[in-house]
């Protein structure tokens, strides 16, 4: 099949996360992908952002896929049931907006600038190589090391159901995903 | 063997359970498969060959090939 232009969005995933490592500041650039399926999904009614440009679904089918980091088995029933997909939507904004709290509480100067990555909701890595100081407020920073976490958490556990099942089980539990879809069943009705 | 009735394989989505990540669409040599409106897919039975490459990509396992009277 021909290659498109966003065939290669890929790309720009890899490239973010890379980004993230020397300058936090960069991962401001992923709330793009918090808004333009939203906007598609909403506008159009469609999942044209997970069909067509989602790039990291395109990087787990490159790993999973081409690269054969998956050992392509089904996932498991629960994990493609609605109670665990809607299950962790909910957890998922539960946590974003604890993030979004943390935030405020550096901007409000009621708590420091904490310089760390958390993965997977838990563990703390240190990332202060990658914070240079900011010209604006450090909540600015602070929200760039929250949604960074957020962002590589996803990658990592992508990944890992990526090689424990296949390459895109992500897309079956993606927050984005099981929103989006949600938002054009509302819209649209029945299919 | 019934030699009246043939029969060919057709893939079909378990439509309840699709995610609509559109994985199948992308690998589907035939465009059979289509996304309606960011709920579910729907594959063609008119251009479906049975080839199953579909069902092995859907992350979520709902394509099950079908044998079907043609
Ligand atoms: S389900 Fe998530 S990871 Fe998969 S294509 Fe959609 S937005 Fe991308
Ligand atoms: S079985 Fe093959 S031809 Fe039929 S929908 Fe799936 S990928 Fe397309
Ligand atoms: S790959 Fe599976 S879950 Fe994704 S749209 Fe196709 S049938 Fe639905």
């Amino acid at each position: 099949m021909k290659k498109r232009w966003y065939d290669y969005l890929w790309i720009v995933s890899l490239t973010y996360l890379i980004l993230g490592f020397f300058n936090i500041l960069f991962a401001w650039l992923g709330l793009l992908c918090f808004f333009i399926p939203l906007i598609i999904s909403a506008a159009a009614g469609t999942k044209g952002y997970c069909n067509r440009y989602c790039g990291r679904g395109q990087l787990f089918s490159l790993l999973g896929g081409r690269f054969g980091l998956s050992r392509k088995k089904d996932i498991p029933r629960w994990m493609k049931s609605k109670w665990f997909r809607y299950g962790f939507l909910i957890f998922f904004f539960v946590m974003f907006f604890q993030m979004l709290w943390n935030t405020y509480l550096v901007f409000s100067e009621a708590r420091g600038l904490r310089q760390a990555v958390t993965l997977l909701w838990t563990f703390q890595l240190p990332w202060h190589w990658a914070y240079h100081g900011t010209l604006l407020h450090p909540g600015v920073a602070q929200f760039a090391f929250g949604f960074y976490s957020v962002m590589l958490t996803s990658t990592v556990l992508g990944l890992v159901t990526m090689v424990l099942f296949k390459p895109r089980s992500w897309c079956v539990y993606c927050p984005m995903g099981t929103m989006t879809q949600l938002i054009c069943k509302v819209r649209n009705g029945k299919p | 063997m019934n030699k009246a009735v043939k029969k060919k394989r057709k893939a079909l989505a378990a439509q309840n359970d699709c995610v609509a990540c559109g994985c199948c669409v992308k690998v589907c040599p035939f465009s059979a498969i289509q996304i309606l409106k960011g709920i579910t897919a729907r594959v063609d039975q008119d251009k479906c060959v049975g080839c199953g490459k579909c069902a092995k990509e859907c992350p979520a396992s709902i394509i099950t090939l079908e044998e079907v009277a043609v």
